[in-house]
């Protein structure tokens, strides 16, 4: 999200879900989108089924999405840098970039094309294990297209490198003018419910709602006024992965968890526990006795979507109606209630007769939710920005300017990942979600259909791989990082590729981020989930 | 007379390219259909309950195939459209084993509807072999031949809404057709040969149902067949949709923000379909349309805990907020603001999370708050 909000000023999906289908070229990288996003695949699938789309997928696993791929580039983990560079230069030097759209709607291209110089066909060749010949011909697909969109998600984002992995791919974006046009943009996929939603609310240390930064005085006062506070803290908060391990040094004292299950979901899980574990205070409010539940002093029932009423903000900017369809459990209570009591228990009262009320004080104080009242919501979800009330909210963004005024570029070199394999630990570790389950399994894992069809964590590992370690598929075996160890079964498939293995991380018996590598991108603070070195040996 | 045609005595405007049944579906005319599935706007021709009737010629034609012209005379419930309908319908209750008090839908059936509207008569069952296969293809879709109506449907919805491509025909007895199980699951090859396969032997004792292979438990096919071929495991023993209450609501799994119905009773949620709304319009996958029963988990937590010795009790809220409010106003006091964290969540609504940043910057006094996006 920092990355794009670099480079176009603002981290948001460009363009729209079902706009995909009006794409010449779609490039997916780093998204195994029949899994973890299965609907938005059926848009791609089809375009590339009944509309002519040419699919280019950027992938080290053969993904489902690369049976439907016009061209399947198999990049090395953690090399997306490069192969991002390599097509730039490839479009450079032959002219394709949309000259018009660069001189009129960008700035710093210069400094790119300096940089893209050297990261010719053969050098990327050398980094990524991408041919020349596959190399150019995406890019050619890719340039020549008149409107391509690019899809991606955490296969991009989770690198030390995260950030210039997306500034990377907004250059290539801006580079060939597919941005505010229909079928083009740069749209990363949100992978939970309502990240979008609660980014935009100010569910981040650095904003308050609608982006709007906590380090502006005029808007601190704002806000201040609309809440009927004396002041608001000025300085940037931390974020969550900031906060586990200064919890280690003492400076977090007290951490109030909703709906978050770090003990499983972090990298390096075997020290996020020792930084929980030495908190003076923990709250947590879920719907579930979690991992993470299970160390809180206090722990408090939260009820389920299912249960309350509100919105929620998907992954292409659209507000839509949440409804109450059932009573929670017990005493379980809407998190919003839980906080508007505990608030007013600490000396200020948070006051809403309905939900509708709580939304129009929203729509007050965020200008790219002005325009979106909750009632219109009762018939069908709007996009925002939508700034004010009779506005039809904005499925595309950027189709006159930037907020930031001109697209900026930015030069960026490649960078290899944190942990490189060695003798040590030979192979290359990456994680990721399955089809079946679902993040931590904390929901999944509680219904058995989905227990049946996907019971246990698996090692996914290639032929070759698998007969050199005298691996059979179904054997168990155990990967062993700096960091940690983990037993799984193996699955035998020709989706891993040689020296690669991958696991998913929803499994608490089999934690896949107790081998991780806790190494953060610096501006998102995102961990390197994608790429870590371990060693695999059979179960006696 | 250009680009007007008149429908049970009424003139009607129609664009270039529409069919007739498109014409009047626009006009909230009613023509039967069961082969048809709106969503791909392919048509097949396969089952035949569409036929109308033209004037004045009397010529029986499909609706979903046949398209407008100008000045065209269409009737939509002749006596001869109703009869044409009748034999179609009957036809189809011979191929079958329509046993409808052990149909997971009863009461939910496009060919029950029918065969009501129209006055076809069953056969009797007693003097019927009956050679069906009962199974679930996945815990979540059960397939029952013995109610398939051929419609292909199922077909289209696999191959062209979600493209998953996983549909094959099989003999009645369950087997699938060598030829047909071959490697193909991921390439684009066309649904219609798969149609054409059940128009030309539509006697013949052949069915599609999804291959457990290739199968990936979306239901889309589920959501697509109107009958009780296909259905959610979850139909079969709970109470029927026309009994609940139905409540529209978004997705809680991934990012996307499907639309769904809910199927609630006794305040439990039964059941979960595709509401036909942007972004999804129907389609869901396996988490969204079959991953609900967590809800109704007894594991869930019902009542606020409070450890103490390292174990937890049970407490009131009273006890639990107000032990809270004192211990994060202590450590506030003695260690500043910024010494509390707060982990707000992509799992709650825009509201709560507006209230969550509210509490930790105005209560609390820190910009100490955030998610768990990143990861």
């Amino acid at each position: 999200m920092a990355g794009l909000a670099a480079a176009f000023g603002s981290g948001a999906m460009t363009n729209n879900i079902g706009d995909l289908q009006n794409a010449e070229v779609i490039l997916i990288t780093g998204s195994n989108t029949t899994e973890n996003h299965p609907v938005i695949s059926t848009y791609i699938k089809r375009a590339v089924k009944f509309r002519g789309t040419k699919l280019i997928v950027v992938d080290p696993r053969g993904i489902k999405m690369t049976k439907f791929a016009t061209k399947w580039l198999r990049q090395n983990l953690g090399t997306d840098i490069a192969w991002i560079n390599g097509m730039m230069h490839v479009i450079i030097k032959e002219g394709l970039w949309d000259k018009k759209f660069v001189e009129t709607r960008t700035e710093g291209f210069e400094e790119l094309k300096k940089i893209v110089e050297k990261y010719t066909p053969e050098y990327v060749e050398k980094i990524t294990g991408i041919s020349r010949q596959d190399l150019i011909e995406a890019a050619r697909m890719y340039a020549k297209a008149k409107s391509a969109a690019i899809v991606y998600t955490m296969g991009i984002t989770q690198h030390i490198t995260g950030t210039d992995n997306v500034k990377s791919l907004a250059n290539l974006a801006l580079l060939c003018g597919n941005l505010g046009i229909e079928g083009g943009g740069v749209n990363p996929l949100r992978g939970q419910n309502n990240v979008q939603g609660a980014c935009d609310m100010g569910g981040l240390p650095n904003v308050y709602s609608g982006y709007q930064v906590v380090t502006n005085p005029d808007i601190r006062s704002k806000m201040a006024k609309a809440w009927g506070v004396a002041n608001l803290p000025d300085k940037v908060g931390l974020k969550v992965t900031e906060m586990i391990p200064k919890a280690l040094e003492k400076s977090i004292r007290a951490l109030y968890i909703i709906g978050e299950n770090p003990v499983l979901s972090d990298a390096d899980i075997g020290h996020v526990r020792k930084a929980i574990e030495s908190l003076d205070f923990l709250v947590v409010q879920d719907i579930f006795l979690t991992e993470t539940a299970e160390l809180a002093d206090v722990v408090l029932p939260a009820a389920a979507f299912a249960e309350k009423e509100g919105t929620f903000t998907n992954t292409e900017r659209r507000v839509s109606r949440v409804r109450k369809a059932i009573d929670p459990p017990g005493e379980a209570k809407a998190d919003g209630d839980i906080i508007m009591e505990l608030s007013y228990r600490m000396g200020y009262e948070m006051k809403y007769s309905s939900i509708e009320e709580l939304y129009e004080e929203i729509r007050q104080v965020t200008p790219s939710y002005k325009g979106i009242t909750y009632k219109e919501l009762e018939k069908e979800g709007k996009f925002w920005p939508c700034p004010e009330v009779g506005h039809p909210g904005t499925p595309i963004l950027h189709t006159e300017k930037f907020p930031i005024g001109k697209g900026k570029f930015h030069a960026i070199e490649f960078l290899p990942p944190a942990e490189q394999v060695d003798d040590q630990y030979p192979m290359w570790l990456t994680t990721g979600r399955i089809l079946y389950q679902y993040h931590t399994g904390t929901m999944t894992r509680k219904v058995d259909g989905i227990n049946k069809l996907a019971p246990e964590c698996f090692i996914e590992m290639s032929p070759e791989d698998a007969e050199e370690l005298g691996l059979k598929d179904g054997d168990l075996a155990e990967v062993e990082s700096r960091r940690g160890k983990v037993k799984a079964r193996v699955k035998v498939s020709d989706v891993a590729r040689k020296g690669t293995i991958f696991m998913p991380f929803h499994f608490k018996e089999a934690p896949a981020n107790l081998l991780t590598n806790p190494v953060f991108d610096p501006i998102a603070g995102i961990p390197e989930y994608k790429v870590c070195a371990v060693k695999v040996a059979k179960v006696a | 007379m250009q680009n007007k045609c008149i429908i049970n005595n009424k003139e009607y405007n129609f664009n270039d390219g529409e069919t007739i049944l498109e014409v009047a579906q626009r006009n909230n005319i009613y023509i039967p259909t069961l082969c048809y599935l709106k969503k791909t706007g392919t048509p097949t021709g396969k089952c035949n309950i569409c036929m109308v009737e033209l004037r004045p010629s009397g010529e029986l034609v499909h609706a979903c195939l046949t398209k407008v012209e100008a000045g065209m005379n269409i009737i939509t419930e002749s006596d001869k459209c109703v009869a044409h309908r009748r034999e179609v319908l009957e036809k189809l209750l011979a191929l079958g084993y329509h046993d409808c008090p052990t149909c997971p839908i009863p009461g939910d059936c496009e060919l029950q509807d029918l065969v009501w509207k129209y006055g076809a008569k069953g056969i009797d069952l007693t003097k019927k072999e009956k050679d069906y296969v009962v199974k679930y293809i996945t815990p979540f879709i059960r397939w029952d031949s013995s109610k398939c109506v051929r419609c292909g449907r199922c077909i289209q919805a696999c191959f062209d809404v979600q493209v998953n491509n996983a549909i094959r025909v099989y003999e009645v007895n369950g087997e699938a057709k060598k030829a047909d199980r071959d490697d193909k699951v991921t390439s684009l090859f066309d649904s219609r040969e798969y149609v054409e396969r059940l128009k030309a032997e539509f006697t013949e004792p052949i069915l599609p149902a999804p291959d457990e292979n290739f199968c990936v438990s979306c239901g889309e096919c589920v959501q697509a067949c109107p009958v009780g071929a296909l259905s959610s495991s979850y139909e079969w023993l709970g109470p029927k949709k026309w009994q609940m209450k139905k409540v529209q609501t978004t997705c809680s799994y991934c990012g996307v923000g499907c639309q769904l119905d809910l199927y609630v009773k006794d305040n439990r949620i039964f059941l979960v379909t595709g509401a036909n709304e942007a972004p999804n319009y129907g389609s869901l996958c396996v988490k969204g349309r079959f991953g609900f029963r967590f809800i109704s988990s007894d594991e869930r937590l019902k009542k606020p805990l409070i450890k103490k010795n390292g174990q937890f009790t049970e407490a009131s809220w009273d006890d639990a907020l107000d032990f809270i409010s004192k211990k994060l106003t202590e450590i506030k006091d003695q260690f500043g603001p910024d010494s509390i964290g707060v982990f707000t969540s992509a799992r709650i609504t825009n509201e709560e999370n507006y209230l969550v940043q509210k509490f930790a910057r105005a209560v609390i006094g820190t910009n100490n708050v955030d998610h768990c996006a990143r990861l």
